[in-house]
This record gives structure tokens, C-alpha cells and sequence, in this order.
């Protein structure tokens, strides 16, 4: 087996062991980037020469010294292009490290210097919308990745990456995990923090990991979690070390399943191998039952006002003044912002800016804004009171496999529907992952979401590496 | 038809803490453009900002002192606007639930006291600064991020004098609490003001302008003075006012129209989601409430009870904190029990020094400090020295940096009043002015003046004058 393809925990025991160098990984991933990029394009602004940055001395640990990591395009790396894969940040190059970026870099990773596809300001599900070109799915290149954080997803389902970072605002991290079949998390909001993220929606948005499997993703979120001062919203609480949840079994696992998302809209193939996981979970010892979220139907429309709120007002930064592209040849200011953004922002992100801008307009602010706020408190309490009683819930991650490239471009609302299972945990700020759970006729990979209670990450881990150990689907590769 | 005024306020003045409201930049003033500048303040994408405690602190202070209701839970927003001195397009500000509301200011105007009302009192972050140039234009972000505090008064504010007097009080809160520098000039306070007239006596407002652009106290008073005379003329030409936005044209003493109300942006105000809502608790506001020292309007009745000063003095002696506290240290190394004398140095011959160099009494720097200050007054008070010469020595004191009482030794200043080597000085100018001596005996009063100055100039000018003229009167009646 090529190093590339192996998880990050297999590599550190063999780095250990001084069976292979840091060398001879980053030489397999280069020349598995070479040989499959052109077709997966889960990079962007590829060269001809890979760099790695990264600290391995006087790190505070070096739990993952020598590993490399790949980093979606909308988080901030000192002195690398960061361009949220959009044509306005055209050759930004922040100053400084995102906090994440930071500590993997403590940790002695090391950091890619190219950076993953997605949608433009992670304004997607199928990283159609990058300024770059869509990424293709490793499993059938006709296919999307899913999205935003396509990219990543793709990278390491193609072993292009051992590991990767994305971002979910509401299903960015786990809806391309479960098109790519790969291990992907959503933190609780607040585990991780969101400095140094370029902001879709503040009080949505997550940096979570993307991994081989479970205990990689334990190992980057012991790595990625934490209190930071910089970001106000970051929760001021220790983090457990997650590898501990491992190995620990589902005997005695309460199991909620949410009625509301087995409904019209889930494909029969997906709803069959998402109730074959459960009744798996079940002969390994937990006990599930049917629960009503009865707020769900609200989600989408909730988080599409929400969401586009605060992107309309985060994005306004990007005017042509200090970084990124400028339009030339202005007659005055209000040309150049018009001309800048006019011909700096894709189609999403404009139908995004001015849906955020309508909602909060005056005369519509309590209408939309206001309410929807209000209704995303009433999903936080469906949640809440399942949690009374319940472990985790069980969903599927998306209502299908991966669609066709461009089959739902045309179409918004189509593909707002995709994310309309993941949605409610960034509502909500609960935890959430995608784990593999088997694959459709046409051979493409299903994931199994499970949620927990705020901070309940551990629960995440230990259920979804039972499951993970005594199911095939996570050594699956494509053939790319 | 009669009309009156209705003002309201609306001020906004720098908090000076080291560092900005959201970043660990520092606010001081005056650097290199841009020199004052990180990822957070320049709005980079990726940075979040982070309240900085020490404005949180000043601001609830103010809010006390202004008798303000400090609200338990408050939180910030986003006022969004496009402008290129506005790093991330839009402002952290309060919108709906601010900092604090519903205090007063009593203010005294006029000769007649007056209560204002404060609607709010919230935080915010303050913009960069856009130069101008030929074809281009700059922007200078180290103001970007400065903590501002927003003060905003109800509309009971009826003539432009009393709006003057409501902001030199407000400054004087202000530089008590010593949380801003309040200097217009630096724009460390800037002032905007809403006016409308109505029919006197009549309870329904007219439409009202906002005046902006004015970097004075006195600027304040004369847009506004503009604005009553120029609302006045439409209304009596029967024309109606319209909403509008005004810029104070300081050369040309005059208001001109900015924007009207139909081209009012739409700000779209929304929860800062960067910023979580914060509880402000009891033990807090508590804390603060101790911090406060004795503001000027209780200090002032103090003064006149303690000092026994007179209204007019102690007034302006509180005016300033630091002043206060200067004069309130001269009183206490004063021996006497009337402390007036002390008073009318500090307001005199002190203020007029300082007043040149266009600094406050507490920083003249005199030497020997208030002990050779106390000093110099107790000499003229006991008339070893002329109030003449006791104010040139002290001008000369601060100017050489040499002590008072070294300029008088030196210069051996203090009068001669001892009647005995008066007396004598006395004697011989009688015999050598014969003519003179003769004169007042006839009734030329003058003449004797003539006599005294004689003595004063064979005593160096050292000679009590007015011992000097008693001696020579008793002398001359006797014979």
C-alpha cells in the first residue's frame, strides 16, 4: 500500500517506528497528486512544486509531527494564497496563520501549500461554484464531491491528502464527506475556533476535519480544539482528549431516529442502507427509537435568511479598497465598488448578498431576520429536549448519493435541498459527523450523520468508531 | 408667531484606553498613517474582534455619572454601510439594547439650572480617517477601532447657549472620570445636533435638521444660532423646513444642505454575531460606582462651604479636575481660615500666565511648586511686598524657572514698612523739598504724592507707599 493512502495515526506508528521518513510521504502524495489532479482537481492553483510549511521544532506537541494537512481555500495561512476560490480575493495573501493553522502547526503538521477547492465563500454543495472549476468526484469523475468543502473531501477519499480542514456552515464538512466516503465532522460551535476562517456566517460557521477514518478525525480535533482569545465566540472549556472515546463500544447507546427525516425527498436507496446501519448499531448493543423534531421543516428556510444575512454584511469587506481584485479605471467610489464586486463575485455569491441584503432591509427585518431567529431558537429546543433522553440521533447525512455535475446548477433551491439533513445542527450548534455507511448500486458512497449534545463530540467518536470497526465501508478506496 | 427651539445632542467622544475597542492597537494619536494597524482593525477576512474590557469599564463609569440605567444585558451590532474609511463596510455599534439609557445632566445655563435628559449612552468603534489628494484619495485606518462612546441627549435643549453649556459640562464629567481627552480639535469629541423650532408654548414638534461638521464648542453654538435664524426666516416666509442633513461651513458662518432624508441610508442593523451578548452584573456596576471621584457639581458647594469661596470662583475653580485638585492643595498650605486670596491668585495673576501658554493653572510650572506659590501670597498679603511686584515675581518666577522668593532676595523686594527707618528717610526728603512742604501745606493735595514718590526712590522703591504717605501726613499736620 502507498503511503499516501494510509491513515495519519498508521503513518505516525511507522514514522515511530523509523520504518519510512516524512520524505517518502510527501513524495507519495506528490506523485499521487501529479498522477490524479488533472481528473479530481481537488487542489487549486496547483505548480509544478509542492511546499510544505510548518514548524516541526519547538511545537508544544508533536502529536502530528511530520503529517501533512491540506487546508480549504477560506482559511487563513500566512503568507499563502487564501482566495475563498473566488476571483475577489485574487491574490490574497493573509499575514498571519489562522488559530487552527497555528496549532496544527504546533503540533508539528505540516501545511500544504495548496490549497483544497470549493464554492466560492462556501457558498454551495457541489464546489460547482468555484472561481477555479468544479471538483469531481473521485468515485465517478462525472459526479460532484459535494460542497463547499468538495475539495478536501475529494482529497483524501483519492488519497491526495492523508488528512484535510474544511468548514461547514450547514453541511459544507459532512455532505462531501458522505459523497466521497470519508470521515468528516461538524464541531459543536464554539469547540473550535473560527479565527483566521473567512466568514460565510459567523454564528453558523465551523472548522472541522476530514479523515480516513474516526481516529484520525480524534487525533485533528485533539489538535484543533480549544479555547482561543481571539474569537469571542470560542467556548472557554477543556477538551477532553478524544482517542479516549475509542474502543469504548455502543452497549446501552440511546439512539434517536427523527421521523421528519425519513420522509418524501430521501432516495429509497439511501433510506434502505441508512436503516441497515441502524439495525447494525442495534445487534452491537444499542437501543434506537422513533423521535419527532417537529421544527425540521423550517431549517432550510430558516438557515438560507439567517445565513445569507450575515453573508451579506461579512462579504462587504471585499470592495476593492485594501486586498483582492480591483477593478481599474474608475470614475469615481461607486463605480469601483460596483465594478469590483460586479466582476469579482460569482452568480451564487451575488444571489446570496442580495437575498442576506433584502432580509435585513428595513421594513423586513422582523418579517424575515427576526423571525427566523426566533424559529432557530424552537429547533434548538427540539434538539434539547431529544437530548433529555437520547445519546446521539441518527440521520442520513444527505437524501442521495452524489448528483451529476451540473444537474442542479440550474435549479438553486434543488440544491439548497441537499443540505437540508445537516442544517439543523449548525442551527442548533450541536456536533455532528458523517461516517461511511455503505455504497448505492451505482457504487457510490452513503454516510450516516450522528448528532450529539453540545460538546458531545465524544459521543460522536465513540459510536462512530464501533460502527467503523465492525463495518467495511471505510477501507473502500475508489479507483481513480 | 413666536417660536422656540428644541436641540438635542448627539456626542461622541474617544475613550482613551491604551489600546482600541477590539484589538490590541494602540490609540495613540498622531503616528504615521497606517502605522497603528493589525488584521483585526483593517477588518482583514478572518479576523474576529474582541471587546476590549478596559472601554467596557469606562463606559458603564460614564453612564453612572451621567445617572444613566446600565442595562444588565446588552450586546453589539452591526450598522452596515459602504465607505471606504470603513475597513469591514460596516460599524460595531449598539443598536436596540445598549450600553445604558434614560440619565441626566443638570446643567446650569444661563443663570437658570436645567435638567437634560440622556436617552442612551452606547459603544462603538470609530472609522479611519480619508485623505484627499489631487487625483487620488488615502485612507488612514490608525483612528479605525478607536472606542467611542455615543451620548445622546433628549431634545430639551432650547437655545444655543445651553447647548454650549450642556457640552462644557458634559466635558468636565468627562475629563473627571478621566476617560477622554475630549478635544475637539483632535476629534477626541465631536458633537452633531438635531434642531427644529415650534410655536412657543406649543407641544407639537416642527421638522427638525441635522447639523454636523462643527469642531468647537463655539461652533456648536454658532450653527446652531444659524440654523434658528435660518428655520425662522422660512417659517415666516411660510415655507416648511425640510428634513435634511447640514454641514457647519465655519468660514462662511454658515449651514449647507448634505443629504435629505429620502437619500437616508438603510443601515440594516443586526446582532453582531462575533460578539456574544454580555451580562453586566451588580457587583460590576458597583465596583465602577466606587471608582467614581467627586464630580464638579457636588464639588463645587463643598468649596464654597469648606473655602468660602464665592460661587462665581469656585465654579470656575471645579471646572477641571486637575485644577480643582491643584487649588484645593493651595488651600489646605494656607494657613489662614479665608482662603479667598488664594482664590483670586489662582483665577488672577495665575490663570493669566497659564492662559499664555494656552494651558490649564495646574500645569503652570511654578518654581518651588505651591509652597513658594503660598509663600509669595502670604508676603503680599502682609504687605512685605506690593500686589504690583508680587504678580510681576511670579510671572518672572515661572519664566527664569528661578523660585519667588530667590527673585526677592536677589533683587531685595521686600518693602520697608517699619515706621522708624521710614521716619527717617522721611525727614531728610521734607528738608530738601522745602517748596513742595509748603505747597501741601496750602491745600496742593498733589503735592504730597510728590513727597512719597521722593521717599520711594531714596528707599529703592522698597518703602511701603502707604506707610510712607501716613508718616508723612502725620508729620506735616503736626507741624
Amino acid at each position: 500500500m502507498e503511503l499516501n493512502s494510509l491513515t495519519a495515526h498508521a503513518l505516525i506508528e511507522k514514522l515511530n517506528k523509523k520504518e519510512i521518513t516524512g520524505q517518502e510521504i510527501l513524495s507519495a502524495l506528490n506523485s499521487r497528486i501529479k498522477d490524479v489532479d488533472s481528473k479530481v482537481r481537488a487542489y487549486v492553483r496547483v505548480g509544478k512544486n509542492t511546499e510544505f510549511k510548518g514548524s516541526e521544532a519547538g511545537g508544544q506537541s508533536n502529536s502530528l509531527k511530520g503529517i501533512p494537512v491540506s487546508i480549504k481555500d477560506n482559511i487563513c495561512t500566512e503568507g499563502l494564497n487564501t482566495e475563498c476560490c473566488s476571483k475577489i480575493l485574487e491574490g490574497f495573501k493573509p499575514p498571519y496563520d489562522a488559530t487552527v493553522i497555528r496549532k496544527l502547526k504546533q503540533s508539528g503538521a505540516l501545511i500544504f501549500d495548496f490549497k483544497t477547492n470549493m464554492d466560492e465563500f462556501a457558498f454551495g454543495s457541489s464546489t460547482e461554484n468555484s472561481f477555479f472549476g468544479p471538483t469531481h468526484n473521485p468515485w465517478d469523475l462525472d459526479c460532484v464531491p459535494g460542497g463547499s468543502s468538495g475539495g478536501s473531501a475529494a482529497a483524501v477519499a483519492a488519497d491526495e491528502a492523508i488528512l484535510a480542514i474544511g468548514s461547514d456552515t450547514g453541511g459544507s464538512i459532512r455532505q462531501p464527506a458522505s459523497f466521497c466516503g470519508v470521515v468528516g465532522l461538524k464541531p459543536t460551535y464554539g469547540r473550535v475556533s473560527r479565527y483566521g476562517l473567512i466568514a460565510f456566517a459567523s454564528s453558523l460557521d465551523q472548522i472541522g476535519p476530514f479523515t480516513k477514518d474516526v481516529k484520525d478525525s480524534a487525533l485533528l480535533m485533539n489538535v484543533i480544539s480549544g479555547y482561543d482569545p481571539r474569537d469571542s465566540t470560542s467556548a472557554n472549556l477543556d477538551v477532553p482528549d478524544y482517542t479516549k472515546s475509542l474502543g469504548q463500544g455502543v452497549k446501552g447507546i440511546k439512539i434517536a431516529i427523527p421521523g421528519e427525516y425519513f420522509i418524501e425527498g430521501l432516495e429509497p436507496e439511501v433510506k434502505s442502507i441508512t436503516e441497515a446501519a441502524i439495525n447494525k448499531l442495534k445487534d452491537m448493543g444499542a437501543a434506537y427509537k422513533e423521535v419527532s423534531l417537529p421544527h425540521t421543516e423550517y431549517a432550510v428556510p430558516v438557515y438560507y435568511i439567517i445565513a445569507t444575512a450575515e453573508a451579506s454584511s461579512n462579504l462587504a469587506r471585499f470592495d476593492g479598497v485594501q486586498y483582492g481584485f480591483r477593478n481599474t479605471g474608475n470614475n469615481n467610489l461607486i463605480e469601483m465598488y460596483k465594478k469590483t464586486r460586479g466582476a469579482g463575485f460569482g452568480e451564487e455569491a451575488k444571489r446570496r448578498i442580495i437575498l442576506g441584503t433584502f432580509a435585513l432591509s428595513h421594513g423586513y427585518y422582523d418579517a424575515y431576520y427576526l423571525k427566523a431567529l426566533k424559529v432557530r431558537t424552537l429547533i434548538k429546543r427540539d434538539f434539547d429536549e431529544v437530548f433529555k433522553e437520547f445519546d446521539c440521533i441518527i440521520t442520513p447525512t444527505a437524501p442521495s448519493a452524489a448528483f451529476k455535475i451540473g444537474e442542479k446548477m440550474d435549479d438553486p433551491l434543488k440544491m439548497y435541498l441537499s443540505d437540508i439533513y445537516t442544517i439543523s445542527a449548525n442551527l442548533a450548534g450541536i456536533p455532528a459527523i458523517s461516517v461511511p455507511c455503505g455504497f448505492t448500486k451505482k457504487g457510490l458512497p452513503v454516510g450516516l450523520q450522528i448528532l450529539a449534545r453540545p460538546f458531545g463530540e465524544e459521543t460522536l467518536f465513540g459510536v462512530a468508531h464501533c460502527y467503523e470497526q465492525n463495518t467495511p465501508w471505510h477501507d473502500m478506496k475508489p479507483k481513480v | 408667531m413666536e417660536y422656540e427651539a428644541v436641540i438635542g445632542l448627539e456626542v461622541h467622544v474617544h475613550l482613551k484606553t491604551k489600546t482600541k475597542a477590539f484589538c490590541g492597537c494602540s490609540t495613540e494619536f498622531g503616528n504615521a498613517p497606517n502605522s497603528q494597524t493589525c488584521p483585526v482593525c483593517l477588518g482583514f477576512p478572518g479576523s474576529l474582534p474582541v471587546l476590549n474590557a478596559v472601554a467596557l469599564d469606562y463606559a458603564i463609569k460614564v453612564a453612572i455619572a451621567l445617572s444613566c440605567k446600565v442595562q444588565e444585558y446588552t450586546k453589539f451590532d452591526r450598522k452596515n454601510y459602504f465607505y471606504p474609511d470603513l475597513p469591514k463596510n460596516y460599524q460595531i455599534s449598539q443598536y436596540d439594547l445598549p450600553l445604558s439609557r434614560d440619565g441626566f445632566l443638570d446643567i446650569e445655563s444661563e443663570a437658570k439650572l436645567k435638567r437634560v435628559k440622556i436617552r442612551r449612552v452606547h459603544m462603538e468603534e470609530d472609522a479611519g480617517k480619508l485623505i484627499h489628494e489631487k487625483n487620488n484619495s488615502l485612507v488612514d485606518f490608525n483612528r479605525a477601532g478607536m472606542p467611542l462612546l455615543e451620548i445622546v441627549s433628549e431634545p430639551d435643549l432650547n437655545s444655543p447657549q445651553e447647548a454650549y453649556d450642556y457640552l462644557a459640562s458634559l466635558k468636565s464629567i468627562l475629563e473627571y472620570l478621566e476617560v477622554s481627552d475630549c478635544d475637539m480639535e483632535k476629534g477626541s469629541l465631536r458633537c452633531d445636533a438635531n434642531i427644529s423650532l415650534k410655536v412657543k408654548g406649543a407641544s407639537t414638534l416642527g421638522t427638525k435638521t441635522e447639523l454636523k461638521n462643527m469642531n468647537s464648542f463655539k461652533g456648536v453654538r454658532d450653527a446652531l444660532s444659524f440654523e434658528i435664524e435660518r428655520q425662522g426666516e422660512r417659517l415666516a416666509e411660510g415655507q416648511t423646513i425640510i428634513q435634511e442633513t447640514r454641514l457647519w461651513d465655519v468660514k462662511e458662518s454658515k449651514t449647507l444642505p448634505m443629504r435629505t432624508k429620502e437619500e437616508a441610508q438603510d443601515y440594516r442593523y443586526f446582532p453582531e454575531p462575533d460578539l456574544p451578548p454580555f451580562i453586566i452584573s451588580d457587583e460590576k456596576i458597583n465596583e465602577i460606582k466606587k471608582s467614581i471621584p467627586e464630580l464638579p457639581q457636588e464639588k463645587c458647594p463643598r468649596f464654597i462651604k469648606v473655602y468660602g469661596l464665592s460661587e462665581y470662583d469656585a465654579k470656575i475653580l471645579v471646572a477641571s479636575k486637575k485644577d480643582a485638585e491643584f487649588a484645593e492643595e493651595c488651600f489646605k498650605q494656607y494657613q489662614n481660615k479665608d482662603k479667598k486670596p488664594v482664590a483670586n491668585w489662582l483665577i488672577g495673576p495665575l490663570a493669566s500666565i497659564a492662559s499664555k501658554s494656552n494651558i490649564s493653572i495646574s500645569a503652570v510650572e511654578i518654581p518651588g511648586g505651591k509652597a513658594e506659590f503660598i509663600k509669595l501670597i502670604n508676603l503680599e498679603r502682609e504687605g512685605s511686598i506690593s500686589n504690583l511686584v508680587a504678580k510681576s515675581v511670579l510671572s518672572e518666577s515661572v519664566e527664569s524657572k528661578d523660585p519667588a522668593s530667590k527673585i526677592i532676595q536677589e533683587k531685595n523686594l521686600i518693602q520697608i514698612s517699619d515706621s522708624g527707618s521710614l521716619q527717617l528717610i522721611a525727614e531728610e526728603v521734607i528738608k530738601e523739598n522745602s517748596k513742595s512742604v509748603n505747597d501741601y501745606k496750602q491745600g496742593k493735595a498733589n503735592a504730597l504724592m510728590f513727597l512719597v514718590g521722593q521717599v520711594m526712590k531714596k528707599s529703592q522703591g522698597k518703602a511701603n507707599p502707604k506707610v510712607v504717605q501716613e508718616i508723612l501726613k502725620r508729620r506735616l499736620s503736626d507741624a
